[in-house]
């Protein structure tokens, strides 16, 4: 059985009035237990609001999201137990910390959840041990530290919910390359510690490319593209008439193609561009 | 939910409200207020009336749109009409009742007045873009600056709060999910519960405002603001025959309301 099913999704904004926007339609999606997804699109695509619907924040208009078989909207109490299985992470989730210290702010989950002293304490330090925030900064300000500690923080303070499926919308959007890479390998440790589901809103192809199991494209608000990174970017043409863009070695494959280098072989990562490089040498003549 | 507060909206139009120069229509607002308060018997507040009705058609604003602002102070309307139903002395309704005739009329012309006051003053938000207002506002007060009255500093406060509104709001739903995301609760509990409830929200909102005037005030040294003085405009206010006439339009309304009110009809 599929860990989320989403069936004939349909959300519509401020219906009835002139400025009605239908931001999904008809979305249909299965997603087994402990995939990674990769969710891109262009912008206005609707990736946020399907994220927002997976958790119960947004109401569908029409269709349903079902959470082990159960539909997450049966009734007030299930809507909110979701936020505790579906943990999301916003854009720009730092903006969100609130608390005098970093232990209290990402114990502010669990304690919404309310669990034991002993419970949360455990939640807490295993979250920060899973995003690599250090028990000297537990007593600090949030405020107070730098952007990157500041968003591993606020993620932690998801993670310290347990959810079986984590969301992140953008998680690297404005982070240098160390601060993103920090924060992609604190999620892959996380899903691999716990076997969870995990769906990335991004538009770094190059992160999706290497990351992700599964890739699905939105436009418009509906599904134009579901499939492996590697049936996804070889067809870059499609990837790129939907506004978006393909990974540096796709790139580079392609304008290799246009000298009269074909590869022959989707490419899609660095390593990937590099064996199909070597192999073109030793093994195929012009 | 928060995006129907109307606080300050600005519905565009390209009527001939919307034309005239936000100069004429804050007077013409400050001609209409007074006459509002001078009018007291019903041939006055019936002019009234038909004057606002008469501009509320011309600049196509939906009565509807008119009638939500009036929600927030549904208490106060119906407070007073209450109040003035129940403890004016005249003759009584049916004998013995507390209620009066006279209680009846004062009741009615009382929410006729808190009504269109308020109707009419939303016309000018409602047509005048914020921008346009304090553009207007700023040019009307400037002989203030003559008794050192920062007035320029001060419209240009007023201009920022309006245009941040919205953003604000955005920023509050955004903070809200974000929270509720983390399984913050603002809907159930006690009223001191929910009041709590809301430090989630008010403080990330808080920090991120001191960030934005931060932000901003550098982005406007950086284009070398030092104030009002020597200041010129990119778009120039300019009176037409429109305006004039409007304004004599509106003199008159004045005076005639004036008038009945001392020839006592």
């Amino acid at each position: 059985m599929a860990h989320i099913s989403i069936v004939d999704l349909t959300h519509i904004y401020s219906m009835g009035t002139p400025f009605e926007k239908k931001a999904l339609d008809h979305i249909s999606l299965e997603i087994p237990q402990g995939q990674m997804v990769g969710l891109i699109g262009h912008t206005g695509s609707g990736k946020s609001s399907l994220v927002q619907h997976l958790n119960a924040l947004i109401q569908p208009t029409s269709g349903q999201i079902l959470l082990d078989g159960n539909d997450i909207n049966a009734s007030k109490i299930t809507r909110r137990d979701v936020k505790f299985q579906v943990g999301l992470v916003f854009q720009y989730p730092e903006y969100q910390l609130f608390e005098e210290t970093v232990y209290k702010d990402i114990s502010f989950g669990p304690q919404n959840m309310q669990l034991s002293a002993s419970e949360i304490d455990e939640r807490v330090r295993e979250a920060a041990g899973f995003t690599g925030v250090g028990e000297d900064l537990f007593d600090k300000s949030p405020l107070e530290l730098s952007g990157g500690q500041k968003r591993r923080i606020a993620i932690a303070g998801v993670l310290a919910m347990r959810p079986s499926v984590l969301i992140l919308d953008e998680p690297t959007a404005g982070l240098d390359p160390e601060g993103s890479r920090r924060i992609l390998s604190n999620v892959t440790a996380y899903r691999q510690a716990t076997g969870s589901t995990v769906i990335i809103v991004s538009h770094n192809m190059d992160d999706m490319a290497s990351l992700a199991d599964r890739i699905i494209v939105l436009s418009h608000g509906t599904v134009a593209m579901d499939g492996t990174p590697e049936q996804i970017f070889s067809d870059p043409e499609k990837i790129q008439s939907l506004s978006l863009d393909v990974p540096q070695s796709t790139r580079i494959a392609l304008a290799l193609k246009k000298l009269g280098v074909d590869l022959r072989q989707p490419v899609f990562t660095h390593e990937g561009l590099l064996s199909a490089i070597l192999n073109y040498r030793g093994g195929v003549t012009c | 939910m928060l995006k129907d507060i109307t606080l300050g909206q600005y519905f565009p139009g390209d009527t001939i409200v919307h034309r005239l120069d936000p100069r004429t229509k804050i007077i013409l607002v400050l001609f209409y207020i007074i006459a509002l308060f001078t009018a007291d018997s019903w041939v006055s507040y019936g002019l009234v009336l038909v004057v606002s009705v008469i501009c509320q058609s011309l600049s196509r604003i939906r009565a509807k749109n008119l009638f939500k602002g009036l929600k927030p102070m549904l208490v106060i309307i119906t407070l007073t009409a209450v109040l003035n139903i129940f403890y004016t002395t005249g003759t009584p309704v049916l004998p013995g009742w507390i209620i009066t005739w006279e209680g009846i009329a004062r009741a009615i012309k009382m929410v006729l007045r808190i009504v269109l006051l308020i109707t009419g003053t939303f016309l000018l938000t409602y047509t005048t873009s914020p921008i346009a207002l304090t553009d207007g506002l700023e040019i009307l007060l400037n002989p203030l600056k003559k008794l050192k009255v920062p007035i320029h500093e001060m419209t240009m406060m007023m201009s920022m709060a309006l245009r941040f509104i919205p953003t604000l709001i955005e920023e509050t739903d955004k903070i809200m999910s974000a929270q509720r995301a983390r399984g913050a609760d603002f809907e159930t509990g006690s009223l001191v519960r929910r009041a709590k409830a809301l430090i989630p929200v008010l403080v990330p909102l808080f920090v991120s405002s001191f960030r934005r005037a931060d932000e901003l005030a550098v982005a406007m040294e950086c284009r070398c603001y030092h104030g009002g003085e020597g200041r010129t405009r990119m778009k120039q206010l300019k009176m037409t025959s429109a305006d004039i006439t409007a304004l004599i339009l509106g003199a008159v309304f004045l005076a005639a309301v004036i008038v009945i009110r001392r020839l006592g009809f």
